[in-house]
């Protein structure tokens, strides 16, 4: 789905991540995790193509990232469904219609969608939010909203970038709960976290694979976190 | 033509999501409707002193340059005998269509504007004028000078041209300087369409990034700004339209006393011209917030 041949990014002449070959697997679960400012955040947007490699290749859905315009990017994130941490919101629309968005905005938003998108609501427990302007919201309930935005559309992927950020412990193991449950529907996860006792919580209940970087090269974690 | 109808998609496609992906904005709605109407206003007091003076220098041009005048300076005695000698050379001379003498309440009503009502001319010095028409070829004036001297030593030949010509290349100018106007009120209003839709452009860096985060194409992100200033800039520009044509039907009858003034507005099917106003506006805000959209969407890629 998602490929990364010998990837290397450097921003104002400083290399952040080097070398990196990695292949996210269709129905696959991954913790991506590292010290801050190790390159997770840069990683994942490289994923996503909000960035390009200085070096190397990166494949989004068979399809080479260099050569994608920028609406071919905007297809591809369609079926790619992004997390933040600091989640970001159209503040002036109710948070149904922020949720509702990437329908929109794809000019999908039909009945039956809408129907999807009270349960989807009600699924990550944002139920009576709908009118709710994104600035009434609290920290996890955004973090809920922005979950349920990036699944609106169904994606085939679904990359959380320090999705328990801003959250209690309670409200981190209920939205781990939500993404193993997607992960068990058939969808490809990736969560960017330094929470390692998140990623013990999920390892286990779901078979996940962890990767670490560190001195900007991917490494495999293995068990022993 | 496919690439025209991809151009003009982001106006054609009516999307009420894509419309409220911007955040309202009252003040610079306010101060773009407004610009729109002022310029709109501007171009159709443009458009009428255009059309006027075009019109004007047509009657200068047309009406005037085959028409001449022979004034008699003479004695009252001998008034009558040069005028009669006047006409008669006239009638010999090739290229002259008609001449005569005009009767004394031609000439006091000539006088009229001047004088007020009334006025004795019989008893004035006043010279007696012969208008005299030419034929499309035109006559040999220099000859035809010579000639009055001989018969008529009092007659003094006036084409018009010493005044006509200022006064035909003046009101040309006046019809250029108009459609420079026009230009430059077109010009304006893009500017400050592309000034506006750059700076909400750049306002709204967040919700860029979030639309594009969410799967939006460049065209979705323009079409909504593009929509936005263009409905803006037509509604402001049929307000000026139609406050302009009311101040233009508010001036002052035209008429002969009044001169150019009074002639300042429309007539005939000239007044459909105002009509294109609104169109064109819509048509330059379109076309600049789309160059703006395009440019601020690529630099924040």
């Amino acid at each position: 789905m998602i490929e990364l041949n010998n990837v290397a990014y450097s921003y104002g002449g400083d290399a952040l991540l080097n070398d990196i070959t990695f292949s996210l697997a269709p129905g696959s679960f991954h913790f991506l995790t590292g010290p801050s400012g190790s390159g997770k955040t840069t990683f994942l947007k490289l994923c996503y193509g909000a960035l390009l490699p200085t070096e190397g290749d990166i494949r989004i859905f068979d399809h080479s990232a260099k050569d994608m315009g920028r609406d071919a990017v905007a297809y591809a994130r369609r079926r790619i469904g992004v997390v933040h941490q600091d989640c970001k919101f159209l503040d002036h629309l109710p948070l149904d219609e922020n949720i509702a968005l990437p329908l929109t905005v794809s000019g999908q938003a039909t009945p039956d969608q809408v129907a999807n998108l009270n349960e989807l609501m009600s699924w990550v427990g944002l139920t009576g939010k709908g009118d709710a302007l994104p600035p009434e919201l609290s920290g996890g309930e955004r973090q809920r909203a922005a979950l349920a935005r990036a699944l609106i559309m169904s994606p085939d992927v679904i990359l959380a970038d320090e999705p328990t950020g801003n959250v209690d412990w309670e409200m981190s193991q209920r939205l781990l709960r939500l993404l193993i449950e997607l992960n068990k529907m058939g969808k490809t996860v990736m969560i960017a976290t330094h929470d390692l006792a998140l990623i013990r919580a999920a390892k286990a209940q779901v078979s996940a694979r962890v990767l670490r970087i560190s001195n900007n090269a991917l490494q495999s974690a293995g068990v022993d976190l | 033509m496919k690439r025209f109808l991809e151009f003009l998609s982001p106006l054609l496609r009516v999307d009420a999501g894509a419309d409220r992906v911007v955040p309202p904005s009252g003040f610079t709605v306010r101060l773009t409707v407004f610009t729109a109407a002022a310029m709109a206003f501007l171009t159709v007091f443009a458009l009428a002193l255009s059309l006027a003076s075009g019109r004007l220098a047509q009657t200068w041009g047309d009406d005037l340059a085959r028409s001449s005048t022979i004034r008699i300076s003479a004695p009252a005695g001998q008034m009558a005998a040069q005028t009669e000698a006047a006409l008669k050379v006239l009638t010999q001379t090739p290229g002259v269509e008609s001449a005569r003498a005009l009767t004394t309440e031609e000439q006091k009503a000539l006088l009229e504007p001047w004088f007020g009502p009334g006025l004795p001319i019989e008893s004035l010095p006043v010279p007696q004028l012969i208008d005299v028409a030419e034929t499309s070829e035109g006559f040999d004036s220099d000859g035809l000078r010579l000639r009055l001297q001989a018969e008529a030593p009092g007659a003094v030949l006036d084409e018009h041209n010493r005044w006509r010509r200022p006064l035909v290349a003046a009101a040309g100018r006046l019809k250029l300087l108009g459609w420079v106007s026009i230009l430059l009120i077109t010009a304006t209003t893009a500017a400050m369409v592309t000034l506006a839709a750059n700076a909400s452009l750049a306002a709204n860096a967040q919700v860029i990034e979030v639309l594009r985060l969410v799967g939006a194409t460049d065209g979705y992100i323009a079409s909504a700004f593009v929509r936005r200033y263009t409905v803006r800039v037509l509604t402001g520009a049929a307000v000026g339209t139609v406050a302009g044509l009311l101040a233009i039907l508010l001036m002052p009858g035209s008429n002969d006393a009044g001169g150019f003034l009074t002639g300042l507005r429309f007539e005939g099917w000239h007044w459909f011209w105002p009509a294109f106003v609104p169109p064109l506006a819509a048509v330059v805000a379109f076309a600049a917030t789309q160059g703006a959209a395009r440019r601020v969407l690529g630099e924040l890629a």
